[in-house]
């Protein structure tokens, strides 16, 4: 094993899944809008929804598509760079991410034409189906990647035979508790950062004085849902600490900076760790509430980072930063969202430019939260890859050279970066147009069979029932 | 139940490359088309299914992990510079579908990245079959070839040859799919593709004898096997025949049954070896603990759904497509 393929291997994974993330977490609730979106302008045959719904539908189209290219890459990755991580855990693994695939990827992908193309071809109940069907395809992907994930946080459900991780108990691997407080966490992430996208366009249509009836819906969905979710979102966050605290000490011992056993234990709000003098500078700490935190006792003893072999402690800085950045981004949304909705029930949002000008700024914080919060939990992680059990210097593949990884990350950074800004250039262009870009030339021209007739539509219609029967 | 798997594994191949194939293919004839109505036209063709056919990769690539993780990651590690090029070559042509539509002076930047883009995938994945062919180095279990051990004489060869392959599929889909000029462009390409597809064919063959590659010794031992080629050669007369009449719906299916035939004649040749001489199906399945799980549900139930979806999907879409500007 090359110490440098290694390293290098370890960031072009991360940097690879840091991109990925980001369009998933916007997707998985930007779908479940358009459902939304769609079954009001269905019930209620008002056009703002129909027009929102055409709105965001381009916008979806860019993201997907950039979420979709780069999580081929990641099926791939595992098997290019980390050949022993995927020799031994890939009975368990492998069906893991063969189920996200069949269940998710395929369901999305084979909806995702219909979506973009097929509202022409397709009775109306029909295309609100295929939009529900590419929603739950997002939802569930996530779910088999957290069940993944999950595993490799707190591994269970297994036996070592011939050196490899044989599963024994499926149920265990699935339904075990971590999941499911790991997996709420990031679909309400998911579905936060929908929302906060489309509060923040409202806002700064509102702002620029244009698109009054449709910035009002986004705006006022958007915060409220993220009012409601805001709250449940910090409370199961607080959960998925329970479970770092009780499966993960050194990792939770990492995020809160203590280097020592304390009883009871402080809560360091603040500081720069130290690794060389395992002590913390500066530091700002209320005592007994990391005792409260972890353990929700006044006396509880909380275990510290040395009381941990050096080889197995993970890096201090980044869970310790990244962790309070990702409740800080929590807090500013919380604050945000329901001092919106408040000012929304009084009608005095539109007044409120001050406000309006912080919700619009706010559309990174959700995808700031998500990634810290993900780095907090994979780099807490380390140094094993399947926590307790297989280190990530063991898990590398053991003949690759530091100059092909080094070639490959290159090509990665290079060609994401600049797929990422045309893209996100793309994006901002139609968010800045607004749904008015709509009445000029479809950028989503359909594609008839024939000239467009009624004529054409119901045999149409009627074909694709027999199929579905 | 490993057989279950090796069917399943052997399914999505084989469905990838007709889907992706052919959208590949098209993708690397884009770079012929002159002018934009036509460029148009050819991604209107392919537009709303790509997806769904380049999701198959992905399904092959985690059966593969979930069945024969043994075969997964020996033959990701050891491809390690082809599959990356593979991916980032899909991630090219990918975004270009949907960033095309939204640029304005920076479409010729989609336009190249969508036909290089193609290209890669296509070569890469050509090659990668050839270097399996050709045996992998590996001692105790180890790849043992080096970061460009894949790359010989004989990989380039079936790379290429499958660009031509994948090309004249391509062609095929759009004297199916198009009408007016660029049906008449592609049908005049397929001559050309198909005569460059025979020349691949005849070339890897000798070169198979003069190497002796032990994978031809299949060929005397099991005598069956020439079937697959005498139905190839049935469907390349067929071909011929129907490019003459200028019928539209079966050269696609021709080249298809070629597909078919070549990919079954390989698969074969393979048997019981996974990676040739390296590594069996039996050695590189996963426990049955693995198996089982996938195939209670993914395998039995899903599976047919997914089938399912393509079926709808090119059901929606059947049919000739129209050009925006010939709608109104």
């Amino acid at each position: 094993m090359d110490p440098t393929a290694l390293l290098l291997s370890r960031l072009q994974f991360a940097f690879t899944i840091s991109f990925h993330i980001i369009f998933p977490a916007f997707t998985i609730g930007l779908a479940a809008w358009l459902t939304v979106l769609e079954a009001m302008h269905q019930y209620s045959g008002k056009s703002v929804h129909r027009t929102l719904f055409e709105f965001w539908l381009k916008i979806f189209g860019v993201a997907f598509g950039m979420g979709v290219v780069s999580g081929v890459v990641m099926a791939f990755q595992f098997g290019t760079n980390w050949s022993v991580l995927s020799r031994m855990s890939g009975p368990i693994q492998g069906p893991l991410l063969a189920y996200e695939t069949f269940t998710a990827f395929m369901l999305e992908a084979g909806f995702f034409g219909i979506l973009i193309f097929g509202r022409p071809r397709v009775p109306p109940w029909f295309y609100l189906f295929s939009t529900a069907m590419v929603a739950l395809g997002t939802t569930l992907s996530a779910f088999w990647i957290m069940i993944n994930n999950s595993w490799m946080q707190v591994p269970t459900g297994y036996v070592m035979q011939n050196g490899q991780f044989v599963p024994d108990d499926w149920a265990q691997i699935i339904f075990n508790h971590v999941v499911w407080v790991r997996f709420p966490h990031m679909l309400l992430a998911s579905y936060l950062t929908g929302a906060f996208c489309v509060a923040a366009t409202g806002a700064w249509y509102l702002l620029r004085r244009i698109y009054r009836a449709e910035a009002h819906v986004m705006l006022r969905m958007g915060l409220a849902l993220a009012a409601v979710l805001l709250p449940v979102q910090l409370l199961i966050g607080h959960l998925v600490g329970d479970y770092v605290h009780d499966y993960q000490p050194a990792k939770f011992a990492a995020i809160e900076a203590r280097w020592h056993d304390e009883q009871p234990a402080s809560e360091v709000l603040i500081a720069i760790p130290d690794s060389s003098t395992e002590a913390n500078r500066y530091a700002i700490s209320i005592p007994v509430l990391g005792s409260v935190i972890g353990s929700m006792s006044l006396t509880s003893k909380e275990v510290g980072l040395t009381s941990f072999a050096p080889q197995d402690r993970p890096p201090v800085a980044i869970p310790f930063f990244a962790f309070r950045i990702m409740v800080g981004c929590g807090f500013v949304m919380l604050g945000l969202a329901w001092f919106g909705t408040y000012l929304g029930l009084k009608h005095r949002l539109n007044r409120s430019r001050l406000l309006l000008w912080g919700i619009f700024l706010s559309f990174p914080l959700p995808w700031i939260a998500i990634l810290t919060g993900w780095y907090t939990a994979e780099v807490g992680r380390q140094p094993w890859t399947i926590y307790g059990v297989l280190r990530t210097a063991d898990a590398v593949t053991p003949f690759l050279t530091a100059s092909a990884a080094m070639t490959s990350l290159i090509l990665f950074v290079a060609v994401y970066a600049f797929i990422f800004s045309f893209g996100t250039y793309y994006i901002y262009r139609l968010l800045r147009a607004g749904p008015a870009g709509l009445g000029g030339k479809p950028l989503h021209v359909p594609v008839p069979n024939r000239p467009m007739s009624l004529a054409d539509q119901m045999p149409a219609a009627r074909s694709y029932l027999e199929v579905g029967e | 139940m490993v057989m279950y798997w090796v069917a399943l594994l052997a399914i999505s191949i084989l469905i990838y490359l007709l889907l992706d194939g052919f959208d590949l293919g098209v993708g690397m004839l884009f770079g012929l088309a002159d002018g934009e109505t036509k460029r148009d036209a050819m991604l209107r063709t392919i537009a709303p299914v790509w997806d769904g056919n380049e999701t198959w990769l992905v399904v092959t690539g985690v059966i593969m992990w979930g069945s024969f993780p043994v075969v997964y990651a020996m033959v990701m590690s050891a491809f390690y510079i082809p599959v990356v090029v593979m991916l980032l070559g899909l991630i090219l042509r990918g975004v270009a579908f949907e960033f095309r539509g939204k640029a304005l002076r920076s479409r010729w930047v989609w336009d190249v990245s969508f036909v290089a883009g193609s290209f890669a995938a296509s070569f890469m994945q050509g090659a990668m079959v050839g270097a399996l062919v050709e045996g992998l180095q590996v001692s105790n279990g180890d790849y043992t070839g080096g970061t460009f051990g894949w790359l010989t004489a004989f990989s380039a060869l079936c790379g290429i040859g499958l660009c031509f392959g994948y090309a004249l599929l391509g062609a095929c889909w759009l004297v199916r799919k198009s009408e007016g000029p660029v049906r008449d462009d592609a049908r005049r390409r397929i001559p050309p593709l198909a005569i460059g597809v025979l020349v691949f064919l005849v070339v890897v063959f000798a070169y198979a004898l003069a190497e002796h590659l032990p994978i031809l010794q299949r060929w005397t031992d099991r005598p069956y096997l020439l079937v697959f080629p005498a139905i190839g050669a049935g469907a390349a007369a067929i071909l011929a025949k129907s490019i003459l009449d200028h019928d539209d719906y079966w050269p696609f299916h021709m080249v298809a049954l070629i597909f078919v035939a070549a990919f079954a004649t390989l698969a074969l040749s393979f048997w019981p070896y996974m990676i040739p001489f390296v590594v069996t199906i039996d050695e590189a399945a996963a426990p049955h603990a693995s198996l089982a799980f996938m195939f209670w549900g993914a395998g039995l139930f899903v599976f047919p759904l997914m089938l399912l979806y393509v079926a709808v999907g090119y059901r929606v879409f059947r049919g000739k497509t129209v050009s925006a500007t010939d709608r109104y």
